[in-house]
């Protein structure tokens, strides 16, 4: 079976500063993926990279063995939240209609089937009553939603998201989460930028600790270590963060 | 009684060759491909790149003209095309190859083009039958005196009229095809792109067709008023509602609003029609601002105070 990502000798820069050095991933299908790191560490780089987004300085990723562009159906993404203009004029309805577009052709009008799985992906993130509203009048964990049903209605095998867990309340987040579960058992495979070291281990089957380069990459269990932290985040890991990991290190330990 | 019912419904209609029907026409196809297109810049938040394009087509207009020595010529759009692009590759380059911000690059990029078109202008001046006032404010009311163009014996109309018409149907057309394509690259070029709509060329398309509609309104309203061409209307429809396509919809209505009620300021002031158009404007705006009941500014000042208590309730 074909692994859904594999990158090799991945170099990315921006102007002349480098932003992603000498990657390396070979990604199994149906797991959950964090990836970690500091800020500037170049995750969301490595999110875009995939998506054919930026110029590589050097390197090949495959999807599912192939390029990018010939597997675009296969790709879902969900956005930064920072990089959405919320006033943007569009309703919960017509966000999520946009997961469609990647099945269709140019000039092609969503198809009545197109119209009836963006309903049931409103439906599944319980946010039919709001499928009219504009987004900007939503709460944070509404406005997640939208976005995870964009998701869900490009229908993809390999889901990339760029920090879903960011700024929403925890009813949102748990829900968020049991979601992906229901995507791994369906066989797909999840890759989530995350920043809460706390959550990172009871989330993740798999983590990649990133710092422009790949730090750590393996089960949570073996990579999740003070030790590999540290050197992600250069040391600058606060006190209290190091205790919060003791924290959630340790029932497993038991 | 009858002398203000003759001014106001017939008046209008007898004077000069074909009355105002004309101009009026012609200011209608102006505002509303401007505003069709200026609906997207508007949304991408790129409304300085509407004062960026009108300017910067001076210097592929002039050596357009230059070359062919015709003004009514189909190379006078490539030239504008041409600079406009050349506009947009200049801007995109200035931003991502340094430190300045995109709204400081189209700044610079703009009137540097501009000015080397005010010295093409006057350098050339003798051969150049372009008058800067008519580059900065042009003038809607010489349309009813232009020869109407004829096909087969039947005349269809003075030629600026028919190009805008022609241009007014090309937006309309492209705005419908490309609906869903424009929504998702303005909304969100990494989507649009990994969906396989390239953000960038469809941003390309985009600037070129702000490019073909400006340097059409050009004669009518000139570089500046054009300006309030594309944004005003836009952003009066999105005081109202919040989808695109109805604000495309409101957009057509409010450029036939500001068109009716512009001519007969204009016609009352004995002023420029462009610019009583975009005083018009101006007032609908300022009018759905204040009245408007789910964003206008009174109702905003009346939720303020009962929100407030909502909000407390609900913390």
């Amino acid at each position: 079976m074909s692994l859904p990502l594999t990158i090799e000798n991945l170099t990315v820069h921006y102007q002349k500063k480098p932003a992603l050095w000498g990657v390396d991933l070979k990604l199994e299908a149906g797991q959950i993926v964090g990836i970690i790191g500091p800020n500037g560490a170049g995750k969301s780089t490595l999110i875009k990279a995939v998506m054919d987004l930026l110029p590589l300085s050097s390197g090949v990723i495959k999807v599912f063995d192939k390029s990018f562009s010939k597997n675009r159906k296969r790709i879902g993404y969900m956005p930064q939240r920072e990089s959405i203009d919320w006033d943007f004029p569009v309703n919960v309805f017509d966000v999520v209609l946009m997961g469609r577009y990647g099945h269709l052709k140019w000039f092609q009008r969503p198809r009545s089937e197109d119209i009836e799985k963006t309903w049931s992906c409103i439906e599944k993130v319980k946010l039919t009553p709001f499928a009219n509203r504009q987004i900007s009048n939503l709460s944070g964990g509404q406005q997640q939603r939208v976005f995870l049903a964009r998701a869900l209605a490009q229908e993809s095998d390999l889901y990339l998201m760029d920090e879903p867990f960011a700024a929403i309340d925890s009813a949102t987040e748990t829900a968020t989460i049991e979601l992906f579960r229901e995507l791994k058992e369906q066989g797909k495979t999840i890759i989530v930028v995350h920043h809460d070291l706390a959550t990172a281990r009871r989330y993740f089957d798999s983590l990649l600790l990133l710092n422009k380069q790949v730090v750590a990459f393996g089960p949570t269990q073996e990579v999740f270590t003070g030790d590999r932290l540290q050197q992600t985040y250069g040391g600058k890991l606060t006190i209290l963060e190091d205790q919060s990991i003791a924290a959630s290190a340790e029932p497993s330990i038991g | 009684m009858s002398e203000l019912l003759s001014w106001w419904a017939v008046a209008p209609w007898q004077t000069g060759q074909g009355g105002y029907f004309w101009a009026l026409l012609m200011g209608f196809l102006v505002t509303a491909s401007c505003g069709l297109v200026g609906n997207y810049l508007l949304v991408r938040r790129l409304s300085l790149m509407g004062d960026t394009i009108s300017h910067s087509i001076l210097p592929g207009l002039v050596l357009a003209f230059l070359w062919t020595g015709r003004r009514t010529s189909w190379v006078m759009f490539v030239g504008a095309v041409i600079a406009a692009l050349v506009t947009v590759f200049l801007v995109d380059l200035i931003q991502k190859g340094s430190r300045i911000k995109q709204d400081a690059a189209m700044s610079v990029v703009f009137t540097v083009l501009f000015a080397l078109g005010v010295l093409l202008v006057s350098i050339f001046a003798h051969q150049v039958d372009l008058d800067q006032d008519c580059v900065l404010y042009g003038e809607i009311a010489f349309v009813p005196l232009e020869t109407l163009i004829s096909v087969g014996g039947v005349s269809i109309g003075p030629p600026s009229v028919v190009r805008m018409g022609i241009v007014f149907l090309f937006t309309l057309v492209s705005v419908v095809l490309f609906n869903k394509e424009l929504l998702l690259s303005s909304f969100d070029p990494g989507l649009s792109t990994s969906s396989g709509y390239s953000a960038q060329k469809i941003h390309l398309g985009l600037m070129a067709m702000v490019a073909i509609i400006v340097v059409s309104a050009f004669e009518s309203v000139g570089a500046i008023l054009v300006v309030a061409m594309l944004i005003f209307p836009g952003a009066t429809a999105s005081l109202i509602t919040d989808r695109l396509n109805y604000i495309h919809v409101l957009t057509i209505i409010q450029s036939a609003l500001s068109t009716l009620g512009g001519m007969y300021l204009a016609l009352w002031l004995d002023t420029s029609i462009a610019a009583s158009m975009v005083v018009v404007s101006m007032c609908l705006f300022a009018l759905v601002w204040f009245f408007n009941p789910s964003y206008g500014l009174i109702s905003t000042l009346v939720n303020r105070g009962v929100s407030k208590d909502k909000t407390l309730e609900t913390e």
